[in-house]
């Protein structure tokens, strides 16, 4: 009786205390994204209501979409994340299967020199990196960006993949050798739909980062048609900082994409940390 | 003859692409930083200079005032991470992974929200909440009577480094929470069960049984806090500008870094010091990942399944 008694008041505790957590993580993209939909005056007289019919304005919206070129760095961002991420994602996998498949001499200094990178961050390299893209003329092309995700999401990726793919059964595999399946039949129509879920997260931890980078968009490829999404809207919060609407409306807008792709795979994430990174 | 083992293509053809793009775009330009900061710009095209441009970043006044400067400070921003966040995050994943408990699935979810924001909302949003002149934060405090606590947090040399700290944290969170919680889920019921029986209950079961069983995760969530805070850039760029204001209180080395090497206003960029500074940056992070590796990670494999 006590003891189911404070049980209950210890989960009160626990839910009171995770929910107002869940507030201060949620408050701030709350407060842009309310007040994104509200008229100039309303913003300033009341910052924390919810929009209402009489201070619902879309004023913001119409003037991102009209001035700023977002339609385009929009399309910028959509077309590094997603190369890179095909890239990382079929690169590493075919590494992730060398490793995890075949014992051949320098298997072991092959994975601890591709898991290098998940401790050393890419960004140290960006002197030579620059010199690199500038020597084969491709500084200012989206090329050079996936090309620099691509390498900065291997590490990564083959480490959990191989994590993964080990877990795969080798009967299965062998019964396909005993069909006469090629290597690559065996990697691409047996084991790579069994890996799907760990796809699935190494997807979402190499694409948070890619689509939310600053620096190498900063340096490799600022011009005004290669601009991504992060950097277009931090160049145009430092243009239109006056026009708060439009600022609200653009955070808004940068928020959307990456909040419906968390929710999609939320699930997959922390079924793929907790099988693979955590060991 | 020796066809004992014929050469195994299909392995090269599987190694290949990640090797030679990881090679040619990570490893290759980091050794190839490390070379640039042994030389020095000159007339006749680059001369080898050896150690001097070391000499002169921890020696001439200038250069050294400023490394040292974000140096100090970034420790100071590790060490508010190591301090909020990590337990923060743990205190936070012990709760989400108490039995039976309902909604973990939406708190894990919302808590790990500012996590996938990039640096430009989440600076720019917490910029405007802490602004005196739109006056969330100074509104919110009055409404408890503590109006007296706000000062423009971001804008004084004394505040700006500790509240940008804090913002990152609040950011952050959401990982060494996900990292621990699943550490926790990992835990065998077994273990739990036993400590149950010895009447090992509610917190003194966390302290005495479940911690000491994620200490491995802490280690590796501390890890991947220093090798991000002392790489870190955007947040300070996004917030206070590459001059990193007021009066480079909040300068840390990945902002240092990017007006070195890129140039900044009155100074022009110099890519044999950015080099000579991404060295240095290079030899802190991994002095820290090996005293990682040989210090703490051998000591806490016992406590392994």
């Amino acid at each position: 009786m006590s003891q189911a008694r404070r049980s209950v008041s210890r989960s009160l505790a626990a839910h009171a205390v995770l929910l107002l957590y869940t507030v201060i993580a949620l408050f701030p993209v709350f407060v842009v994204v309310i007040n994104s939909f509200k008229s100039r005056r309303a913003i300033f007289a009341d910052p924390l209501a919810v929009p209402t019919a009489g201070t619902f304005d879309l004023i913001g919206y119409r003037t991102v979409l009209a001035q700023g070129d977002f339609l385009l760095y929009f399309q910028n961002s959509l077309i590094v994340t997603v190369a890179s991420l095909f890239f990382v994602l079929l690169f590493g996998a075919m590494a992730a299967f060398a490793l995890s498949e075949y014992r051949f001499r320098g298997n072991m200094l092959m994975g601890l020199y591709l898991a290098l990178g998940i401790m050393i961050p890419i960004r140290l390299g960006t002197v030579a990196i620059l010199q690199l893209m500038v020597a084969s003329g491709l500084v200012n092309t989206l090329t050079a960006l996936v090309l620099v995700y691509t390498a900065q999401g291997l590490p990564l990726a083959v480490f959990i993949l191989s994590e993964f793919m080990r877990g795969v059964s080798d009967d299965l595999k062998n019964a396909g050798r005993i069909d006469g399946l090629s290597e690559y039949t065996i990697f691409f129509r047996l084991v790579l739909p069994l890996v799907r879920p760990a796809m699935a997260t190494v997807a979402v931890f190499t694409m948070i980062p890619i689509w939310n980078d600053l620096w190498f968009p900063l340096i490799l490829a600022p011009s005004e048609a290669t601009k991504t999404i992060t950097l277009g809207s931090q160049v145009f919060i430092g243009q239109f900082v006056t026009n708060w609407n439009a600022v609200l409306a653009a955070l808004s807008l940068a928020i959307l994409p990456v909040l419906v792709l968390y929710l999609i795979f939320s699930r997959q994430l922390i079924r793929g940390i907790t099988a693979g990174a955590v060991k | 003859m020796a066809r004992r083992k014929p050469f195994r293509w299909h392995i090269a053809v599987f190694l290949a692409p990640a090797v030679l793009v990881y090679t040619a775009i990570m490893i290759v330009p980091l050794f190839g930083t490390l070379n640039l900061s042994l030389f020095n710009a000159a007339e006749q095209g680059r001369v080898f200079v050896g150690l001097r441009n070391f000499a002169t970043l921890f020696g001439d006044p200038r250069w050294s005032a400023s490394f040292w400067n974000a140096l100090g400070n970034n420790a100071w921003f590790f060490l508010v991470h190591m301090l909020v966040q990590n337990p923060v995050g743990v205190a936070l994943a012990a709760l989400l992974s108490s039995p039976r408990l309902r909604g973990a699935a939406f708190y894990r979810t919302a808590i790990f929200i500012p996590t996938i924001l990039s640096f430009v909302i989440v600076g720019f949003v917490w910029k405007l909440i802490l602004s005196p002149i739109w006056g969330i934060a100074p509104g919110m405090l009055d409404a408890v009577g503590l109006k007296s606590l706000f000062a423009p947090w971001l804008g004084r040399e004394g505040t700006a480094l500790t509240t940008l700290a804090l913002i990152s944290v609040w950011q952050f969170v959401g990982i060494p929470m996900m990292l621990i919680y699943a550490a926790l889920l990992t835990i065998p019921d077994e273990v739990i069960e036993a400590a149950e029986m010895d009447g090992v209950t509610g917190w003194s079961q966390f302290w005495k049984i479940k911690l000491p069983l994620i200490l491995p995760s802490i280690g590796i969530i501390s890890v991947l806090t220093f090798v991000g805070n002392f790489n870190a850039f955007d947040l300070i760029y996004v917030t206070q500008g590459a001059l990193a204001g007021p009066n480079f209180s909040t300068d840390i080395l990945g902002t240092f870094l990017y007006r070195t090497f890129f140039g900044f206003q009155l100074q022009i960029g110099d890519p044999h010091m950015g080099a000579t500074i991404a060295t240095a940056m290079f030899a802190i992070i991994l002095l820290g990942v090996c005293f990682y590796l040989f210090a703490i990670q051998r000591r806490l494999r016992r406590y392994q399944f």
